[in-house]
């Protein structure tokens, strides 16, 4: 659509303006304040340059935790955008089960997230829950509070399971929006199933899909709560994701310099994938 | 061709175990749950339910969850629909810009501005209120409204604004009057997100709360460590907090198919 020119428009914008940096400005400055300071407490604080920073890039520590949420982020999309993907194709189109389908399928994504977390908590156990129990009954020892590993798939799985819906529902949403017209066109041409996903429902599902990618990945990107009421970051410190780390940090330990300057780098990462997913999409979608 | 409809079925199976779980366990007594393995409530109770409806510190939880999510809903919708508007129909200085800053709201980890949150509300001496909550949650609802509501206003043609201009409507009277209801169906889409994000989310919702607007969820993480292991009662508590949202879905149940297909979203 041309849009017109017109200054006037940013009256219109003001108040989401005002009340987003209310909300993000001030408590970024305060952020980038104290990743630049040190303090011996008493509100007394000094310069302290670029020290944190060089700190918290060069730690082990926020290395490991940077590489297991990598691995996180990646496990989980990799999973669930393909997942997503082939439920929302399955879906029927028309018909009292639609209804019945996508009520069902939205009820994980409107669960508090630390209910999230008790629920699987529960569920996962090995001895009066549900899925541990079933586990170590097929004859494999699983107890996700002792070995990472089974903490690592639990963790997984839960988030599977709560956010796969996202990705259906925004799928099916773009596979709705195809006018019938585009199959039969496909169908007098005798197209094959593989074809006409290719080559018709895939190009349309582009920026659907270009959104649930972003969603995902921001939000696996930012996960806690979950996490934290599920595993607490354990066995040791095998689930410690970059949030769980950082609180661990500001708020376990107050180191507030190396905490903030943390923030930074990790908010930083985050802006920059997105930005540069964001960018290649759209150059990918103008040609 | 029925063997396709196995996924789906299959998926919502997957989906409803969990969900399963945890109202078979509130309807139990916390000798059976800690007793041993039953697929079923041998000895159905409801005292749980009973407690949390007759004791305040776990009823006004839901109250006090209900009521900043409203808020947050209203203001996030009422602020996003004007200014989704000007993104839609006009370029202005530095609207793109404005737009990714507004978006990258939405990236920013909670658990990097719970601290400097606190510290904000208690300055302005909104701490421990229903608003500070329902502020704090537009950080990253407004710009997904924003972001909902510009899409489906794009896909309205210009020529409805053209045509209500040239008929003499003022702008506001245009806005209210024609425009709002036509793109009702996107306003759906966003209110439920809104209601979505801001029910869901509790970092920030648990640090800006101390006793008198603490919501529900947080109500529980306190009976987890204080009670001991009332597994029943969490179980419980844990089931109401999916009911309003169960209600939500099934109300919007026809926009967000519809919606979702309108919208660019």
């Amino acid at each position: 659509m041309n849009k017109t020119f017109d200054n006037r428009a940013w009256w219109l914008v003001v108040p989401v303006f005002l009340m987003v940096a209310f909300n993000a400005l001030i408590p970024l400055m305060t952020v980038v304040n104290f990743s630049v300071q040190e303090s011996f407490g008493d509100n007394v604080f000094f310069w302290s340059g670029v020290r944190w920073f060089e700190q918290v890039l060069n730690s082990e520590r926020f290395h490991a935790a940077l590489l297991r949420q990598i691995i996180f982020t990646a496990l989980v999309l990799l999973i669930e955008v393909p997942l997503g993907l082939a439920i929302a194709l399955a879906m029927p189109r028309k018909g009292p089960w639609v209804s019945v389908c996508l009520v069902l399928m939205a009820l994980p994504l409107l669960i508090p997230w630390n209910v999230v977390g008790a629920m699987w908590n529960i569920f996962a156990l090995p001895d009066i829950g549900f899925l541990g129990k079933l586990i170590n009954s097929l004859g494999i020892h699983y107890n996700y509070t002792r070995q990472p590993l089974g903490a690592w798939f639990t963790t997984v799985l839960m988030d599977v399971w709560h956010w796969t819906s996202l990705v259906v529902l925004l799928c099916y949403a773009g596979l709705v929006s195809i006018p019938d017209a585009y199959y039969q066109a496909a169908k007098v041409d005798g197209a094959r199933p593989w074809a006409v996903f290719r080559y018709i429902q895939l190009p349309k599902l582009k920026h659907v899909l270009t959104i649930a990618i972003l969603l995902r990945f921001m939000d696996s990107f930012m996960i806690y709560t979950e996490v934290v009421v599920l595993t607490g970051g354990g066995p040791g410190n095998s689930t410690t994701f970059l949030s769980i780390d950082l609180v661990k940090m500001a708020l376990g330990q107050f180191d507030l310099g190396p905490a903030a300057a943390m923030s930074i780098v990790y908010f930083l990462i985050i802006l920059l994938a997105s930005w540069l997913f964001y960018t290649l999409m759209m150059r990918n979608e103008a040609r | 061709m029925r063997k396709r409809y196995l996924i789906p079925l299959i998926y919502i199976i997957f989906l409803m175990l969990p969900i399963y779980w945890l109202v078979n366990m509130s309807f139990k007594t916390t000798n059976e749950i800690l007793g041993g393995f039953t697929l079923y409530p041998h000895q159905l109770t409801l005292s749980n339910y009973v407690t949390i409806f007759t004791d305040p510190s776990w009823y006004m939880g839901y109250v006090n969850s209900i009521t900043y999510v409203v808020m947050n809903t209203v203001l996030s919708v009422l602020v996003a629909l004007p200014a989704a508007y000007a993104f839609s129909r006009y370029r202005f200085l530095g609207d793109k810009h404005l737009f990714f800053w507004l978006l990258s709201n939405r990236m920013a980890p909670a658990a990097v501005f719970a601290l400097p949150f606190l510290q904000l509300y208690s300055a302005v001496g909104l701490f421990d209120t229903h608003l500070a909550v329902a502020l704090a949650h537009t950080l990253f609802n407004i710009p997904l409204a924003v972001w909902i509501l510009e899409g489906f206003m794009s896909g309205v043609p210009k020529e409805l604004d053209e045509t209500a201009y040239v008929d003499g409507y003022p702008f506001w009277k245009f806005f209210i009057r024609i425009f709002i209801p036509t793109i009702a169906a996107g306003i759906g889409v966003a209110a439920f997100f809104c209601f979505m994000f801001s029910w869901v989310e509790l970092l920030l919702a648990k640090t800006l709360t101390a006793v008198a607007a603490k919501p529900i969820a947080a109500a529980m993480t306190k009976t987890a460590s204080t009670s001991g292991y009332e597994l029943g009662l969490l179980a419980a508590a844990g089931v109401l907090t999916i009911v309003p949202g169960a209600f939500v879905i099934y109300f919007v149940r026809n926009y967000i198919a519809k919606g979702f297909a309108l919208g660019r979203v």
